[in-house]
């Protein structure tokens, strides 16, 4: 399958801080990759290098930009962890998600009917028609992921990014939520990190462990044992046809 | 009083006190609409200040003192944009340092400057009718530069302003912007001293605009409606002040915070 991303013996980190060690991945067409891991462990240092947010300290990534993608940064759609924003800034729904396309990175310039055309599919998409123009600080923290979404696909990414979308979101919009990041998956690849491995293990084809280093796992379900071998603690999961954890015992 | 009115019109130094007007309800107008969206009030007013350090050195050396308030204001401007980024020293507290340390400097040269300030209150406070042609062709330009910095870049500036991380992972040049800005910021201050002065100049940056947030929550619509606002603030205290016989730069501010007061109560009076 087509290529889009290769991180080769990635070192990063802040400062005198090194996160991530040899790190080696390679993103294709139409993956789903999951990326689990510690807190701390380097997820997010991961997302930002390849977001080009972070420079390396050493090793080299190679994007492989399809047709009409000219910059390694305009062809990946991003939907950061937590956007800190100004509840008070002038600035309404609609105008959020077309600041998508701030770049100049496409080669393709839209007229304003085509630009709203665009603006009112992704709307419907997301069940936000009725709010292109409310302002930003009067939305709801599941509406505003929703609009933040927005604005990372109204691009047409080859590759979308996404930091713990679940994080803050309510439940009815989490199963909606993947179930337009499926959607979104026939047209481009995405990669999710989550700390709620047993709710994506449906919707993401494979695995990457982060913590420090990284271990690749080529399918959607993953065992204790093989997650210790990885180094990778964190609380899961058992599959079945339905996906449950195992909580802790309520004291 | 009509007669009175076309009558001051007919003076010159009336005339170009409108003009003057206009200019800053334009510049002051979108400018403080950045600033204001931007939560920066207290920066515009960290740059305000300190610009009177360059005031007293140029006094001092016989220079023009618009342009040594320019000088203070630039760096101080891109000072505040370069320290804000560091951790090692809170935003807050570099914007006070800049702000004390040029008026101290402002004022220990005007006391070293032999003889009689004589238009160094119209600096502090300042005085609309002692505007020249001049002043007026540099707020012109400012204007001009400033409404189409706007107009070509008015996407870039909403959706840095708005999220500056987002931007730069999209590849676009927010340092750039950010310092582009602030040179627009610290000229728009420096130009407008001379209209209503140092210590009153941060309520045209955001009394205007805060007038037409509750009108608008629209960017655009924010801008537009500061400038009119702006203007029909500093015509009406121009005309009240000569009336009045009372400085024109602090009717003009009062003027501005009794609309601000009288759209406020009269928004809720409606809505009751």
């Amino acid at each position: 399958m087509e290529k889009l991303l290769k991180l080769d013996k990635i070192n990063a980190g802040y400062e005198h801080q090194t996160i991530l060690k040899d790190i080696n991945l390679e993103v294709k067409k139409q993956d789903f990759i999951g990326i689990i891991g510690p807190n701390g462990g380097g997820k997010t240092t991961l997302l930002k290098v390849i977001l080009g947010l972070i420079k390396p300290f050493s090793g080299k990534i190679d994007y492989f930009f399809p047709g009409d993608f000219k910059d390694s940064r305009t062809f990946i759609g991003y939907l950061p962890q937590q956007v800190s924003f100004d509840k008070k800034f002038p600035i309404s729904v609609g105008e959020v998600v077309l600041s998508g396309l701030i770049s100049s990175g496409r080669k393709s310039t839209k007229s304003n009917s085509e630009l709203n055309i665009l603006l009112e599919e992704i709307l419907n998409k997301l069940g936000m028609t009725d709010h292109r123009n409310t302002s930003i600080g009067e939305l709801s923290g599941g509406q505003i992921q929703r609009v933040f979404l927005g604005r990372a696909i109204i691009s047409q990414p080859a590759l979308l990014i996404l930091d713990e979308p679940d994080s803050f979101v309510d439940n009815r919009f989490e199963h909606e939520l993947y179930e337009i990041l499926r959607q979104l998956n026939e047209t481009m690849a995405i990669m999710l990190v989550s700390h709620d491995i047993g709710t994506v293990s449906s919707y993401i084809k494979t695995i990457a462990c982060v913590n420090q280093s990284l271990h690749y796992h080529p399918s959607n379900s993953i065992s204790s044992a093989q997650l210790k071998v990885y180094n990778c603690p964190i609380d899961i999961i058992t599959h079945g046809s339905v996906p449950h954890r195992v909580l802790h015992e309520h004291k | 009083m009509m007669n009175g009115i076309i009558e001051i019109f007919g003076y010159q130094y009336f005339v170009n006190a409108i003009l003057a007007s206009s200019l800053t309800a334009i510049s002051c107008g979108i400018i403080g609409s950045y600033i204001v969206a931007k939560r920066m009030v207290f920066v515009a007013g960290g740059i305000t200040h300190s610009s009177f350090g360059g005031i007293g050195i140029a006094y001092f050396l016989g220079l023009n003192p618009i342009l040594g308030a320019s000088v203070f204001a630039l760096l101080s401007g891109i000072g505040i944009e370069r320290f804000t980024k560091k951790a090692d020293i809170r935003n807050d507290s570099v914007i006070a340092i800049l702000w004390s340390m040029g008026m101290a400097i402002g004022i220990i040269f005007i006391y070293l400057t032999p003889g009689y300030a004589p238009n160094l209150m119209s600096y502090l406070f300042g005085n609309i009718l002692t505007v020249n042609t001049a002043d007026i062709l540099f707020l012109f330009g400012l204007s001009v530069l400033v409404l189409l910095f706007f107009s070509l870049f008015y996407k870039k500036i909403l959706f840095i302003s708005f999220d500056e991380e987002y931007a730069k992972s999209q590849n676009i040049r927010v340092e750039l912007f950010n310092y582009g800005l602030m040179i627009l910021v610290a000229l728009t201050i420096v130009l407008n001293i001379k209209i209503v002065g140092i210590i009153l100049l941060i309520s045209l940056l955001t009394v205007p605009q805060n007038t037409a947030n509750l009108f608008t929550k629209n960017f655009k619509k924010i801008i537009i409606y500061s400038i009119v606002i702006a203007f029909i603030g500093s015509v009406s205290g121009l005309i009240i002040s000569y009336y009045l016989n009372i400085p024109s730069g602090a009717t003009i501010i009062f003027n501005l915070i009794l609309i601000y007061l009288l759209v406020r109560l009269g928004k809720r009076l409606l809505k009751l």
